[in-house]
């Protein structure tokens, strides 16, 4: 009897302990599951999500984007804005200062010299930095003195926030990562593979593509923080397995991305370990047109060029009724549920860069055969169009395999033979499609098929590098090795014009301005890019998770230092 | 038959380097990017940049040769460092995975305890299971324990492992959640609480990996049996009045185990080879999942390595079964 | 006495009669194989004249009607998109019975034709297990990549798509499941030809082509059948990754391995749409095993006699 009351008493100051009283490490073990496992944690060496994501744990930038898109201040004292000094007026420069007293898990203090490092690990000639696109214009980072940075652009940077801004770009410390520079980076497995940080948690163990144990860092800025003294980070397996382990075993506190249909999801949260949360980034599935010619009775290095305009696609009518004929809505409801919204844009968010283009979202079957007709192909005997030069509407649809995309093909495939187009399915395997070897035909840079799905989406929340993709100079050619990013050949001078007043303009009004009417160009003005679905991003956190916060603008585990077990 | 075998050994050595290459070029030449799981965000110039820093700009031979020399010369050398701590292979390059920037083998070696511990007993409990089944199955043909293993056999290999694996979740993890439906392979055995731990996590893959080797080999073995049971050796030797214990186990059996034999032997290097889907639906996290994320990443010289090591294991194991031909039936010449 | 002589005789004057109805007069006592044999009909049957009778278009998208269980308007209930399940049942084993047959009896070829080979001829035994050891260490994912992206748009062109993948697939299912095969039948081919009864044949002088057909190889046949058994099932689920890879047949194109594969992730929710391909697999094989269990027997003279 006195021993159930100490515990009942035991088990009630606990409940009862305010959170103020948080002590690091109290709450014992956390665990987190992603279905791709991590390889490496260094994201300068991977830009792969799963490894970002990981590494975010451990190593920290100068600032980070919040839930909102915000800027948030990390390592730094505030973010600098022009306003307050931070950023020169003539935009080229931007100049960051630490928090004072700042210590890697190692007990070291941290130093404008390892902000400075840093750059100077990625820029390397020979380093092969997989965020070098961060510190593209750089001219030269400085440290002014032992807690300010210095970095100047070679021209003006209307958005300063490549460098140390966002998971892609972490502050790494110099000491470890000194012998490590250009060619010799893959040579450093240890300093790769448990780098020492400044984040609520330091690595304990790494095995490559399976699990990561990790302990609180005992030299957390806050001493408050994190609540969780261990930590496992799971890696592997598909994303029902992952939901299955936090919603119906409750084996796991988080799991990340579950890209499942939406009543499997739901039928997994009924269990009631634990609830999917979602929220939006700038992710948009989108069904890309062939402005070119990809007949295999061309020959190689002509076919899907622009030496070759596509028979039927290059008519704004025959795009145009294509996406007329989608039931966007549906789409959503059948792949997404709550992870998906239907959208018409390229450029979804944040707010400034999203147009209201609004007109694709109403099914219009008749409308699509109206404008068919108006364009000159009228039914054929096997109900498929042909114009009078007999050119028939026979599309090859290619995608990636992926049980969403394979199931919005078949939607879309009956649509598009309601209005009379004939298509041709056909799904690839992920690692060939987008993997961009010259050698293979079906890359979806090569795009040898007449329209392909996919999704895509920018990093941070400035959407001009996105939308410079589709200048006309970046489409893949032969002799580029088919390497470049507008796919579908897309080209009009108009818009590259405007590309580069917007690469000019540093009002944020204005840019808004600008690239709201580059992504109409692209969308409602051409069909273009026929937008689909605005994917959201769900996870799962078990019921007994606190603190957790979704985020698509920066890594998921960005607030991990916040997490707590709620008793 | 130590002449055979030395003969073949050395004839093994050409035959893998061929091997080695034949590999090599089929990698090459196969569709891939090690790039492919970079997002889209990152431009094509960068990744240029990252594919040279792969190496990826030396022509392909210049890359087989250095592969070989790393894997003959500087890995050996490395591993006599490791026991004699010795520093014969300072300054040599070894063979550096692409998705993870480090020493492949490293990461082969930090994978084979969990392979063997799952895929490895799996295989044991499968044949140990087999045999017995074969036999029995095959003596009293068509009886009611020859339909049944029947039955429960051709369900073990006609329905896939990604969907028993799946069922025995829902059942056992989910529904009675007596099992982790998620691998530990951080687990380490030190008492009875960790060591029951382990077994609870490694009942489930076993048995299906157990369940699939088990109704293969049984079917062989069964086949086997009733080939031989006919034979007129059994009836002379039923009617020199040998008991039935000894006609069965001892002369049926042994003639009825060379298609065994070879079974066994091709499969025991697939072992080492992990059982990939198995170990990706319980995440077991073996050299089979390690080998297919390989594969799928297009991490050249991991694929390269695991698979040249599969090679060699798979000549070694067949090498063997064919000098366990020679002691089944001793009239089985090499010579 | 004379009574038996008379009934010798009463047999030596009958026409001889065709072999094969003695292997069918055998192959009727096994009730087994009848009832394999039976069911294997059965489902060719279904899958062949079934569309004919339940006329829906397995590739139709009827979302209205999506996850629906058993109903008069769609007796195994509609996938997620509204699909009818069991025209999409017949139209997927076509092919899949077609793949797994096909590919089989390739790879079963390839595998006695190497395994025999290599089992009874010296000189050319080093080669050819040389071959068996290269073609099982060879990782299959690249080597099918390979395969894809060089054959498929010829083949495609020449035979139209869906030909074109089918050759491709049975060719590419074929070629990498023939070693199990020509080990085994090797193995039994070194132990046989030391045998009594070839070393008789030998000494008569019977040609090495002759000694193969009709001494060696009905005697390799029993764990030829069970490779044979063990090929199909191989053969449907090879197909089904090969398809949810990207390699196989159009994502539209349902086969039994692929509905299978696509419903796991539903299984709780929707049960019934694993349980049917799943089932129509396993009755397939186990159909064929039972078959081949009876022929094995009716081949056999030793029982055929008894």
């Amino acid at each position: 009897m006195k021993m159930k009351t100490a515990l009942l008493g035991a088990a009630a100051s606990f409940a009862m302990a305010p959170a103020a009283f948080a002590e690091r490490g109290a709450d014992g073990h956390v665990n987190i599951i992603y279905w791709q496992a991590p390889s490496i944690l260094n994201p300068y060496l991977s830009s792969g999500t799963k490894d970002i994501e990981s590494a975010s744990l451990v190593i920290e930038p100068l600032g980070r984007y919040d839930e909102k898109g915000n800027l948030v201040p990390y390592l730094a004292e505030d973010i600098p804005t022009v306003g307050n000094g931070g950023v020169s007026e003539d935009l080229t420069s931007i100049t960051w200062k630490l928090k004072s007293g700042l210590l890697w898990s190692d007990g070291s203090p941290v130093t404008s010299a390892d902000v400075v490092f840093t750059a100077e690990y990625c820029m390397h000639p020979e380093g092969g930095c997989a965020q070098l696109a961060k510190f593209e214009g750089v001219d030269k980072v400085e440290a002014v003195d032992d807690l300010t940075v210095k970095v100047t652009f070679k021209e003006p940077k209307p958005n300063p926030y490549g460098p140390f801004m966002g998971g892609q770009s972490p502050i790494i410390q110099k000491a470890q990562f000194e012998n490590c520079l250009g060619a010799k980076a893959p040579e450093c497995t240890d300093a790769n593979f448990g780098p020492i940080g400044t984040g609520p948690f330091s690595v304990d163990e790494f095995k490559p593509n399976d699990v990561i144990s990790m302990s609180a860092n005992p030299n957390y800025r806050d001493p408050a923080k994190p609540a969780f003294a261990t930590l496992t980070f799971k890696g592997g397996g598909d994303a029902a397995a992952a939901g299955r382990a936090v919603l119906e075993t409750g084996e796991f506190d988080y799991a990340w991305n579950l890209q499942l249909a939406p009543d499997v999801l739901a039928g997994m949260a009924a269990a009631g370990k634990g609830e999917a949360i979602s929220a939006f980034g700038t992710l948009v599935e989108r069904i890309e047109m062939n402005w070119t010619d990809p007949s295999p009775d061309l020959p190689e290095g002509e076919r899907s060029t622009a030496a070759h305009p596509h028979p039927f696609l290059s008519d704004l009518r025959v795009r145009k009724a294509l996406s007329m004929a989608i039931d966007r809505d549906l789409l959503v409801e059948v792949g997404y549920g709550q992870a998906g919204r239907p959208t018409c844009n390229l450029v979804p968010a944040p707010e400034l860069y999203a147009s209201d283009n609004t007109d694709c979202l109403t099914q219009d079957i008749e409308g699509a055969k109206a404008l068919l007709e108006e364009a000159g192909f009228t039914p054929g005997a096997d109900g498929v169009r042909v114009n009078a030069d007999g050119v028939r509407l026979k599309v090859l649809y290619q995608t990636s395999t992926n049980a969403v995309r394979q199931d919005f093909q078949a939607l879309i495939k009956q649509w598009w033979t309601e209005i009379g187009v004939e298509t041709e399915l056909k799904n690839i395997d992920a690692s060939v499609y987008f993997g961009g070897d010259p050698g293979s035909p079906d890359t979806f840079q090569k795009f040898y098929a007449d329209v392909e799905m996919y999704a895509n989406n920018f990093d941070g929340t400035d959407p001009e590098p996105y939308l410079a993709q589709y200048g006309c100079d970046k489409a893949p050619t032969p002799d580029k090795q088919w390497q470049g990013e507008n796919i579908n050949r897309y080209c009009d001078p108009a818009y590259d014009a405007l590309l580069a007043e917007l690469s000019r303009t540093g009002d944020l009004e204005k840019r808004g301005e600008i690239a709201k009417t580059l992504n109409d160009m692209l969308t409602k003005d051409s069909y273009t890019v026929v937008a689909l679905v605005d994917r959201g991003r769900v996870s799962a956190r078990s019921n007994t998770l606190g603190g957790v916060v979704l985020n698509t603008w920066d890594s998921e585990l960005w607030n991990a230092a916040d997490w707590y077990r709620m008793k | 038959m130590l002449t055979y075998t030395i003969r073949r050994l050395l004839i093994a050595i050409p035959t893998l380097l061929f091997i080695s290459f034949v590999i090599f070029m089929l990698l090459e030449l196969a569709p891939g990017d090690p790039l492919a799981d970079q997002p889209l965000t990152v431009p094509p110039e960068v990744r240029e940049k990252m594919r040279i820093a792969l190496g990826l700009d030396q022509p392909g031979w210049v890359r087989y040769l250095l592969w070989l020399k790393q894997f003959f010369w500087t890995e050996p050398l490395y591993m006599i460092d490791g026991w004699l701590g010795t520093s014969f292979s300072e300054g040599g390059q070894r063979i550096i995975s692409w998705q993870f920037r480090s020493p492949a083998m490293d990461v082969i070696w930090q994978r084979l305890p969990q392979t063997l511990w799952v895929v490895g007993l799996a295989y044991l409990v499968g044949v140990i299971i087999a045999l017995p089944i074969g036999i029995i199955s095959a003596y009293r043909q068509y009886s009611w324990f020859d339909q049944i293993g029947t039955f429960v056999s051709m369900i073990g290999f006609s329905v896939p492992t990604f969907f028993t694996g799946v069922v025995l979740i829902i059942i056992f993890a989910v529904k009675l959640q007596w099992f982790p439906s998620i691998y530990d392979t951080t687990l380490e055995v030190t008492d009875a609480a960790s060591f029951w731990k382990q077994v609870k996590q490694m009942i489930m893959p076993v048995t299906v990996l157990a369940l699939f080797n088990a109704s293969q080999i049984s079917r062989f073995m069964r086949a086997s049996m009733l080939d031989n049971l006919g034979q007129d050796y059994v009836r002379t030797a039923r009617a020199k009045g040998m008991s039935e214990k000894v006609v069965v186990l001892k002369h049926v059996l042994r003639n009825s185990l060379i298609p065994v034999v070879t079974v066994i032997a091709l499969g025991i290097p697939t072992i080492f080879g992990g059982a990939i889907i198995t170990e990706q639906v319980f995440k077991v996290n073996g050299l089979g999942q390690l080998l297919i994320v390989a594969i799928y990443a297009n991490d050249l010289p991991m694929v390269q390595t695991l698979t040249f090591m599969f090679a060699f294991l798979t000549v070694m194991f067949n090498l063997i079964a064919d000098i366990l031909y020679g002691v089944l039936d001793p009239r089985i010449r090499y010579d | 006495m004379t009574e038996l002589s008379a009934q010798k005789v009463d047999q030596a004057l009958k026409p001889p009669r065709n072999q094969w109805w003695d292997v069918w007069d055998q192959f009727k006592t096994h009730k087994g194989a009848l009832a394999g044999l039976f069911i294997f009909v059965a489902i060719i049957l279904a899958v062949t004249v079934g569309p004919w009778i339940w006329s829906i278009d397995p590739t139709y998208v009827d979302i209205r009607a999506r996850n629906q269980g058993p109903s008069l308007a769609h007796p195994f209930g509609t996938d997620q998109l509204g699909r009818d399940l069991l025209a999409r049942l017949m139209a997927g084993g076509k092919v899949s019975i077609a793949v797994g047959m096909t590919a089989m009896l390739l790879s079963l070829f390839l595998g006695t034709l190497i395994g025999v080979v290599a089992g009874f001829f010296k000189r050319v035994e080093g080669f050819l297990m040389g071959m068996t050891d290269l073609f099982l260490s060879l990782p299959l994912l690249p080597l099918l990549l390979l395969m894809v992206t060089l054959f498929r748009e010829p083949l495609s062109q020449r035979f139209g798509p869906e030909t074109g993948i089918f050759f491709l697939i049975v060719f590419a299912i074929g070629v990498t499941s023939w070693m199990q095969t020509a080990r085994i039948v090797r193995g039994e081919v070194l132990a046989l030809k030391e045998r009594e009864y070839v070393l008789a044949a030998r000494s008569i002088g019977t040609p090495s082509r002759r000694m193969v057909m009709r001494h060696i190889l009905p005697n390799v046949m029993s764990p030829i059948m069970v490779s044979a058994t063990l090929g199909i099932a191989n053969a449907i689920i090879t197909e089904s990754a090969l398809s949810f890879l990207g390699l196989g047949f159009p994502p539209d194109f349902p086969t039994w391995g692929r509905i299978l594969f696509d419903a796991v992730d539903q299984m709780q929710l929707y049960p019934i749409r694993v349980i049917l391909p799943g089932v129509a697999i396993s009755l397939t094989v186990l159909s064929v095993n039972y078959i081949g269990d009876g022929l094995r027997d009716a081949l056999d003279p030793r029982i055929r006699g008894r």
